[in-house]
């Protein structure tokens, strides 16, 4: 069986359980919601200040919500120890990292549309061209938080603290991404295109390669405990 | 002729912290053949299942399954063994037939839709094909759990009691379809507390207790209350 039927048999099954049971999708939207209330609240009718902050919380709730997501990963796989059963299936289970991280990118490009169109809403953006830009900067952004998310995720799933541990692991190693994704966002929604920050993206390109890499090369062991 | 020897275990010792779990255990099972473990709560059955398994790493000792290590050859064991544990290993949110799926693509057994439906009926689960397992009671999870190995045919089965929550019907399905398993060249070991049924397949019983084997002998010609009488002996003789 090829590496890559084995990843998609894990994303396969990923999306259906969420599909079905819907338990992350339905709390996430919720969530996104909320923020988007406490944030309106928080910055009243004043345009000005709103411009400035916007890249910063569009990231915030982009994070915080990722955080949620990405945490409950492998709580499926506590139920009827089917942890263990993937431990047991013989072959590469690199493969059931990627599986699992393109699982997480399906469901986070979801509730991150869903966040965007919010913020359309809550705030009167008008994203018109800038929505190309933005959309790339979204999805290299998204890799470089999955990536690392569901490896800790990983690492986490069978500590009795895990809720404490899995941002505090996960935020330090997202500064770099975190720092280049706000930047670009910023010249996105100022119209200014992505040109003048080739730099930032390059960081955010770099920063997924070696996080997707590092995700892949050290799964195995994490699975093994 | 010998049968092929297809699970080894020599001196095996197991330490969880102060607490030692198997203390020089010493196994051996053939081809065509099932062994039953026997012993109190706490005696190491499980633990040693989980070392054959893959899932624990001894401490001292050697396991070997296949002719593979289990510490240093982990892959090539898995590729081997097929376990029942506590846990169904089913995923709740779906069907019967896509844990199938699921689980025979996993570990790259090329399977027809038809060979899934008949796998799912040799079970007695072809009319809850479509439903969700979820829904299911203890028993049919158990019995698709064990479905799975109609469909990948592994060289050892290790069970962790079987034929807990299985109803009358299952428990004969289970029962022959072993003996198949066993006369098709396969071996099994099973961890029971079940004297009745639990041992109609095993063709011998070792006796867990204090870490060791304390008893480990054949089981044709032994009454279900001689056998009683000897798990009462070894394990209040064990210290």
């Amino acid at each position: 069986m090829t590496f890559a039927r084995r990843a998609w048999i894990v994303l396969w099954k990923d999306v259906m359980v969420e599909a079905r049971s819907k338990e992350t999708l339905n709390a996430l939207v919720f969530f996104a919601l909320l923020l988007l209330f406490v944030f309106q609240f928080a910055l009243g009718p004043d345009r000005e200040r709103l411009g400035g902050v916007l890249p910063g919380l569009l990231w915030l709730g982009f994070l915080l919500s990722g955080l949620l997501a990405l945490g409950r990963t492998f709580l499926v796989e506590r139920e009827n120890d089917c942890w263990e059963a993937l431990l047991l299936a013989p072959g590469d289970k690199s493969a059931i990292y990627l599986g699992k991280l393109a699982g997480n990118l399906v469901l986070m490009f979801l509730v991150e549309a869903f966040i965007v169109a919010l913020f359309v809403v809550f705030f009167d953006v008008a994203l018109g061209a800038a929505l190309p830009s933005l959309a790339l900067v979204i999805a290299l952004g998204t890799v470089g938080l999955a990536a690392m998310g569901t490896l800790f995720s990983a690492m986490t799933a069978n500590v009795r603290a895990r809720e404490l541990l899995f941002p505090v692991l996960l935020l330090p190693v997202e500064v770099p991404v975190l720092l280049a994704t706000v930047r670009a966002t910023e010249a996105a929604l100022a119209g200014e295109g992505l040109g003048g920050v080739t730099h930032w993206l390059g960081l955010l390109a770099a920063a997924d390669v070696i996080y997707v890499v590092v995700g892949v090369l050290t799964f195995d062991f994490v699975l093994e405990g | 002729m010998t049968a092929e020897l297809l699970v080894r275990v020599s001196e095996l010792r197991k330490v969880f912290g102060a607490n030692v779990v198997l203390d020089g255990v010493t196994l051996d099972v053939h081809a065509g053949e099932a062994v039953a473990l026997l012993g109190p709560n706490g005696a190491g059955k499980t633990t040693l299942l989980r070392i054959l398994a893959t899932l624990v790493r001894p401490t001292r000792g050697a396991a070997v399954v296949g002719g593979h290590d289990c510490v240093r050859d982990a892959e090539a064991v898995r590729a081997a063994v097929g376990v029942v544990a506590h846990g169904a290993h089913l995923y709740e949110d779906l069907t019967a037939l896509e844990n199938l799926k699921f689980w025979t693509a996993l570990h790259g057994v090329p399977v027809s839709a038809e060979t899934l439906t008949s796998a799912l009926a040799a079970v007695d689960l072809d009319r809850s094909a479509a439903e969700r397992v979820r829904r299911f009671s203890a028993g049919m999870k158990r019995r698709l759990s064990l479905a799975r190995f109609l469909l990948r045919r592994p060289r050892v089965l290790l069970l962790d009691e079987p034929f807990a929550s299985l109803d009358q019907q299952a428990r004969k399905w289970l029962e022959n379809h072993l003996q198949e398993f066993k006369a098709l060249g396969g071996a099994v070991v099973m961890a029971t507390h079940n004297f009745d049924r639990g041992l109609v397949v095993a063709d011998r019983i070792a006796i867990l207790a204090a870490g060791r084997v304390a008893l480990d002998t054949p089981r044709a010609g032994l009454a279900p209350d001689e056998i009683q009488r000897l798990y009462t002996l070894y394990t209040e003789a064990a210290p």
